[in-house]
């Protein structure tokens, strides 16, 4: 084994050039990927902030009573897609009105409402959602729920907020893949080079009686190291090129503050890290391991 | 040892490079096969060390039909046989030691032992002053030198030997042919394909004729050839 390990490197060393080409691609591959992973999570993270903020409100029947209105919330909470169920009272939903439409010029209308609430129906639950495509089954469900007068939503802004996530998944998702061929590719290139340029060695090495895995395996281990290295170096500099565009982009546009919520990148890293790991040993291995079984044959 | 059964085997359709061999080689013999360019020596000798399959007929080396000898067993197959080659074959990145002992890595042999029997092969082959050198910087003949050293490392039944003074002077040759003289002495089965007449002259030891594919003709001990 560690004389194979060994091999490996001097593999990577022997073949400069084309070690050089491949960790090159595949650091070029894993920086891209870097770079949409971050915005996927990113936009994400948005969305699902984003998704947070769209309620449904629930207003009740005319004359309903506090415990059943209670009893109410109780079986709201109950379902799985809500994530926070918020009570608004009449007087609540006057004072946000008053604040909202009416302000400091309109006092003296506003302390005539006070004395006689005209939205004295309108105590309701704002409920937030876990996933804002799950809106169209719980506003079915609240309709059927008795006591239950009227349902507002905001079909369009839930609607939009599903399909972009969705799309941004596919997108990326595609995206990752047609790079990952690319990089399985290169790596398999690299390596068959490597074969021919040592088929006199291989010949050598079967005719002395070396098993197949004896002889594959530093091609196996240069492959994954070309991918382990490939995916060690766009990973450091993307740590710190993420951290400068953040505070880049924050600093230029203080008002993209507010808009975008932009996770730390230790947050990202805590996903990305890992993943992109596991992808650099696994195209090194696949695009090795295949390569060498394809040219190697006693 | 070694036993080849009517073995016909073809490169081409039609023209064969083998044609209806018979041959029996016992434990401990020293064989030389000789004839001239294009007589089926060298592909005897692939077939022997199953880099190729007769297309009739039938193989025994050491006790194995290679008939029927399994894809992943060829390995350990050839671990019983030492292999020289005219043009050496040496690893030309790696010094004179590390040649020969990845001849041993291969099988996997500990280092502890790879380290103790390595040096005693270099003396052997009288060449342990020169274990660091690289094989561009050694003459033919210690070339050739290194190359028996590697084949016979493992203590192998049976060393096959391709035309190993085909590229060296007289003094060279001699020199090699004595080290496979030894390994037979040691109870090695040797089988030495050579153009070189002098050498199969004076060594008196089995010779095997070889023309048009075929065996024409078995000398046995001491024979001696006008002409390869």
């Amino acid at each position: 084994m560690l004389y194979s390990l060994r091999q490996g490197f001097k593999n990577i060393g022997r073949n400069k050039k084309f070690s050089f080409t491949s960790i090159a691609t595949m650091a070029a591959c894993i920086f891209m990927f870097s770079c949409f992973f971050s915005v996927l999570v990113n936009f994400q993270n948005m969305v699902r902030e984003a998704e947070s903020s769209v309620a449904v409100t629930v207003f009740f029947d005319e004359g309903i009573s506090d415990a059943k209105i209670d009893q109410i919330g109780d079986v709201i909470r109950k379902r799985v897609e809500v994530s926070e169920v918020r009570f608004v009272s009449a007087e609540e939903a006057l004072h946000n009105f008053i604040r909202d439409y009416l302000g400091d010029e309109n006092s003296e209308l506003a302390s005539a409402f006070l004395e006689d609430n005209p939205l004295a129906d309108s105590a309701n639950y704002e409920v937030y959602l876990n996933d804002v495509s799950m809106q169209g089954a719980l506003v079915t469900y609240l309709k059927s729920i008795d006591g239950v007068r009227e349902i507002k939503q905001s079909e369009v802004a839930a609607k939009t907020l599903s399909d972009f996530n969705k799309l941004l998944g596919y997108v990326s998702g595609a995206i990752i893949i047609i790079l990952l061929c690319a990089a399985v590719f290169l790596i398999s290139n690299t390596v068959t080079i490597g074969i021919s340029v040592r088929q006199e060695e291989i010949a050598i090495m079967k005719l002395i009686g070396a098993k197949d895995g004896f002889i594959s395996a530093p091609f196996v281990i240069e492959g994954i190291l070309i991918g382990l290295i490939g995916t060690i170096i766009p990973l450091v500099i993307f740590y710190f090129a993420y951290k400068n565009v953040v505070s880049y982009i924050l600093g230029r546009f203080s008002i993209l503050e507010q808009l975008l919520t932009f996770m730390p990148v230790e947050d990202v890293y805590r996903t990305l890290l890992p993943i992109s790991l596991a992808l650099g040993v696994g195209i090194g291995f696949v695009g090795s391991f295949f390569t060498v079984r394809r040219h190697m044959k006693v | 040892m070694i036993t080849v059964k009517d073995v016909s085997m073809s490169y081409i359709k039609g023209a064969p490079a083998l044609k209806g061999v018979n041959l029996h080689v016992r434990k401990g013999e020293f064989v030389f096969v000789v004839g001239p360019s294009g007589s089926g020596k060298s592909t005897l000798l692939k077939l022997l060390l199953k880099e190729l399959n007769p297309d009739y007929g039938e193989i025994t080396v050491a006790e194995r039909n290679l008939n029927k000898l399994k894809r992943r067993h060829i390995p350990a197959f050839r671990r019983e046989l030492g292999v020289v080659f005219q043009d050496f074959r040496l690893l030309p990145d790696r010094n004179v030691y590390e040649n020969v002992a990845f001849a041993q890595r291969v099988i996997g042999v500990p280092n502890k032992v790879i380290r103790r029997k390595v040096p005693v092969m270099l003396s052997m082959v009288g060449l342990a002053e020169k274990y660091r050198s690289r094989p561009d910087q050694l003459s033919g003949g210690e070339q050739q030198r290194v190359a028996i050293a590697r084949a016979l490392v493992n203590e192998p039944k049976i060393l096959l030997a391709d035309e190993p003074t085909g590229n060296l002077d007289v003094n060279n040759s001699w020199e090699i042919m004595r080290l496979l003289e030894e390994a037979n002495e040691r109870g090695t089965t040797v089988v030495v394909v050579t153009h070189n007449k002098d050498i199969v002259n004076a060594m008196k030891k089995r010779v095997i004729r070889m023309n048009h594919g075929t065996i024409v003709e078995d000398m046995g001990y001491g024979g001696n050839i006008e002409e390869v």
